[in-house]
């Protein structure tokens, strides 16, 4: 059985899109900070997956959407461990993670 | 590459991302949020993998499935009893996230098949080594990455002190 | 004249202003008292010494080769230079009047000082609340009063002015705890204030046409070098005259500009020297302490008004001549005032009372007596003002001292409270009587003499000014025995039960009594003509006594006298009688003819509820309005988009998208319809 078909870039980047709608859902939607902050990473995720089929597809002999991506893991490794610092301090002070409640220190 | 072994891990693949991504903002368990988050970047490092980026679908799985997730899931065993559930969501809102997130990706899917549709024919790639990686992230010619490199090695620093700054106990 | 010893009696009383004011709570009131009293008798010591040196050194500086007296100015410094012409100077300006006001006001000042030693304690000798301020206060009016009797131009007579219009205040509303002293010190203020807007534009309207505010160069030729008198000399008259009439012949509402000026200027004395109708507050100001009222209400500041005119008197003069009405104005005033004043003065209780009305009377003798001055009679109503200024500053300080003793020891103002002290205080009822006889016009006092004077002169100017104000003289004699009788006699003092009886007080108290009364006793016999006239030329009264009036008058006072003896001195039933013979008059007198009713009429019910409340209620509704509604649509607004800046990152992220998708949804459109 001869199977051939093309490998197409929209077959990446709907899934890709598709997370990253999510990701949105959820930061729209969640209450919880830490739920917060998973739509967050989803919505990051599928923003370095976009990088590397673009890089994959277009510059296949370059390695700059690859290192794009290695940064972007970085940072929000980084970002991350703040986040979860803040929120952990937040949790001390209230007791709630909830991001409606946390508005003490608005006024 | 173009077998129909890849097709359907390709599939699968695919499926999955979905499915854990709805999962992982859907579900009113924080702790299960978190697990199918990290099921969300597996299945991104089988695309990575598929791609042919071995290193970056291992950089993902050890840094952000490794690191990142088992943070998220300390920070969670630290904030929350176990057992709570999420409140349920006001169903108002819930349906508003909902249609910006579906006309959010009509809107872009619009254009990904109109506009991005043409780029077929995956080129040909060889294999990137580890050497070659390093030497790009180590140099400073044209396409290497010495100073990103040091800066964010400089930010990771500055994030690990910071971290600890904020989230420990006050002495007094 | 060297300029130290006259600057030190101005800088003297200011220096221990500020030293008591600042550092009096640290001292005691016994050593504040003493200083405040030491720093005084070092001002009366320089007071008399520049009189001494003014009116006997004979020096080239003070009196001519004709024995004329001059004007001298001691130091004039420029204060405040606006423009080459317009400079406001302090200076230091003797003459004859200020020369004898230096040595009324440092007497009875210190007097007071001294008095008040005594009176501003309880009976117990424990020193008031504030008394190291009412020394303070006390220093700050004497600098005041000198400042302005020795003013050399008329701005600085203004600045002074208000000085001792402020420290008035002060010390009428010394019991500051006592609704009705604070009310009273308002009073007070408000109406000299509003006086003294009258003043401010008759000198600004005065200077504008004379173009200077010196009095030498408004009222003589130029002083220095000349050897004429300084009042004014024909060629000045005329150059005065002209200046007026060349800049506004028309005048304003029928009356030359000069005559105008010189009202409004007298207006500003009226308000400070209690004129009808404007007299309303020196009653009321009997709240303050005694001691104050004998200072300040009797004897210096309430003649400021008389000084002002005296010290303009050339002018009103000249006015006179060219066929004016302010010196009319002066005299009617004065006429109705005095008489007014004698009236109700005989159906007040409050025996503080009676002598504010008796001072009003008496100060409008004074302006009665400059009113009718003319050169005819070698103006000697001038001369006869002053002197009476002069000896009613003595008597009448003695009798509010006296008072001030009567009240501290029975600690009441009413007569009614006193009757019969004339054995527990025998050296305040010799004194006192020796006051009474002193302003009834008693043949030696010194009352005689001064008030003969200005009778006199009213039967030079016209026969009706003649024998009204021997009437009011008539009057002056019986409410003041009224008032003698009804302390001192009617009947046997009731001592109530647990009280001590009242008895003489401390010598701080009644030595200033003894002096006062020596001097009120004695003063009268000063040829004062010798010494302070208009023109600074002397004028033997003596020579030209009128034996005739003077016989009348002594004839009136001594019936009047007899005629209070008869209804005031046992306790009889005359004095009902005759309220009851006229209850109507007896009423209005009672209610001072109801001025301050008919003042309450027209600020509140006609200016505060025809003109203020329209005013402000257009104010708070439409000005506050349009304001406040501002402010309101501002604050809603602010309200409305504060959700924008929430905080809430969720609601950024939806503005986001929205703003997101609509972009997308724009592209969209535009590349389905043009692609």
């Amino acid at each position: 059985m001869n199977f051939e078909f093309e490998w197409n870039s929209i077959m990446f980047l709907i899934p890709s899109l598709f997370m990253f709608c999510c990701g949105v859902y959820g930061f729209l939607t969640r209450r919880n900070m830490i739920a917060i902050l998973i739509s967050l990473e989803l919505m990051l995720n599928a923003v370095d997956m976009n990088f590397v089929v673009f890089n994959r597809f277009l510059y296949p002999g370059q390695l700059d959407g690859m290192f794009f991506t290695l940064f972007a893991i970085a940072i929000a490794a980084a970002e991350t461990a703040i986040a979860i610092a803040i929120i952990i301090n937040a949790f001390r002070i209230s007791r709630d993670i909830d991001v409606k409640d946390l508005s003490k220190m608005k006024f | 590459m173009d077998s129909v072994g890849s097709l359907i891990l390709y599939f699968v693949v695919a499926f999955a991302i979905m499915v854990f991504s709805v999962l992982a903002v859907t579900t009113r368990k924080i702790l299960r949020s978190a697990t199918f988050l990290l099921f969300a970047l597996f299945a991104t490092a089988a695309v990575y993998f598929m791609l042919g980026y071995q290193f970056l679908g291992a950089v993902q799985i050890a840094v952000y499935a490794g690191g990142i997730v088992v943070l998220f899931v300390f920070s969670i065993l630290l904030t929350s009893q176990p057992g709570d559930n999420a409140k349920p969501l006001a169903s108002k809102k819930r349906t508003l996230g909902f249609l910006g997130a579906i006309a959010m990706f009509v809107i872009c899917a619009w254009a990904l098949v109109d506009r991005v549709a043409m780029l077929v024919n995956i080129p040909e790639m060889e294999e990137h080594t580890m050497h070659k990686i390093g030497e790009a992230l180590m140099g400073t010619g044209h396409n290497q990455y010495l100073l990103p490199f040091e800066a964010i090695s400089v930010l990771l620093l500055a994030c690990i002190i910071g971290g600890i700054v904020v989230a420990r106990k006050k002495n007094d | 004249m060297e300029a130290t010893i006259p600057v030190l009696i101005l800088a003297m009383p200011l220096l221990m202003f500020l030293f008591l004011g600042l550092f009096g709570k640290f001292l005691s009131p016994r050593v504040s008292g003493i200083i405040g009293t030491a720093g005084m008798g070092v001002v009366l010591l320089m007071c008399y010494y520049t009189a001494y040196v003014y009116f006997f050194s004979g020096s080239p500086e003070f009196i001519n080769a004709e024995g004329n007296r001059l004007q001298a100015i001691i130091c004039n410094v420029d204060w405040l230079q606006f423009t080459d012409n317009l400079i406001i100077r302090l200076g230091f300006l003797l003459d004859p009047i200020s020369a004898m006001m230096l040595v009324v006001i440092s007497t009875i000042s210190f007097m007071v000082h001294l008095y008040s030693n005594g009176y501003m304690r309880d009976h117990h000798g424990v020193y008031e609340r504030g008394f190291q301020r009412f020394y303070a206060f006390l220093a700050l009016f004497s600098f005041s009063m000198l400042g302005l009797v020795v003013a050399t131009n008329i701005f600085q007579m203004y600045i002074f002015w208000e000085l001792v219009g402020a420290s008035s205040y002060l010390l009428i509303g010394f019991y500051f705890t006592k609704p009705s002293a604070v009310a009273a010190s308002k009073k007070a203020f408000i109406v000299t204030r509003f006086a003294d807007l009258g003043f401010l534009i008759g000198i600004l309207v005065l200077s504008y046409y004379t173009g200077t505010f010196n009095f030498t160069d408004m009222t003589s030729v130029p002083v220095a070098g000349m050897n004429d008198v300084y009042a004014v000399s024909a060629e000045t008259a005329t150059g005065v005259f002209n200046i007026f009439q060349s800049k506004a012949a028309a005048g304003f509402m029928g009356c030359s500009v000069m005559t105008w000026a010189l009202v409004l200027i007298f207006m500003g004395g009226m308000g400070k020297s209690a004129m009808m109708p404007l007299h309303i507050w020196l009653p009321d100001a009997m709240e303050g302490p005694t001691p104050v009222s004998a200072l300040i209400h009797a004897a210096t500041m309430v003649v400021a008004g008389v000084y002002l005119v005296a010290r303009l008197f050339p002018l009103f003069l000249v006015n006179a001549e060219f066929g004016g009405y302010a010196l009319d104005v002066v005299t009617w005033v004065g006429a109705i005032t005095a008489a007014y004043a004698a009236m109700v003065a005989c159906t007040q209780l409050d025996i503080k009372r009676v002598l504010a009305f008796s001072t009003i009377s008496q100060i409008a003798f004074m302006m009665v007596s400059l009113g009718v001055s003319r050169e005819e009679f070698h103006n000697l109503g001038y001369m006869a003002s002053m002197f009476h200024l002069f000896t009613h500053a003595m008597f009448k300080a003695l009798l509010f001292l006296g008072a001030g003793a009567l009240i501290h020891a029975v600690g009441s103002n009413d007569y009614t409270d006193m009757h019969g002290l004339r054995k527990h205080m025998p050296i305040t009822h010799i004194t006192f009587l020796i006051g009474c006889l002193s302003i009834a016009g008693i043949i030696p006092f010194s009352g005689f003499f001064s008030k003969d004077e200005i009778l006199s002169s009213c039967f030079g100017n016209s026969i009706f000014a003649y024998v009204w104000m021997s009437a009011v003289a008539a009057l002056t004699a019986f409410y003041m025995f009224r008032l003698y009788f009804l302390i001192f006699w009617w009947k046997e003092h009731k001592v109530h039960e647990g009280h001590h009886a009242p008895k003489d007080q401390p010598w701080t108290m009644t030595l200033p009594l003894i002096i006062l009364a020596v001097v009120a006793t004695l003063c009268g016999l000063i040829p004062f003509g010798n010494y302070v006239t208009w023109d600074g030329h002397p004028y033997d009264f003596m020579a030209h006594f009128n034996w005739t009036i003077a016989g009348i008058s002594l004839a009136v006072a001594v019936i009047a006298i007899l005629v209070a003896a008869r209804m005031y001195k046992t306790e009889n039933p005359l004095p009902a009688k005759m309220r009851q013979a006229m209850p109507r008059l007896w009423d209005w007198c009672r209610n001072r003819f109801y001025f301050d009713e008919l003042y309450m009429f027209i600020t509140h019910k006609i200016i505060f509820d025809k003109i203020c409340r329209p005013i402000a209620w257009f104010d708070r509704h439409i000005i506050d309005g349009t304001m406040d509604g501002l402010a309101t649509i501002t604050n809603k607004a602010s309200y409305a988009i504060r959700g924008l800046q929430s905080g809430n990152t969720q609601n950024y992220v939806w503005v986001y998208l929205i703003g997101a998708l609509a972009l997308g949804g724009v592209t969209v459109a535009v590349i389905f319809l043009f692609c």
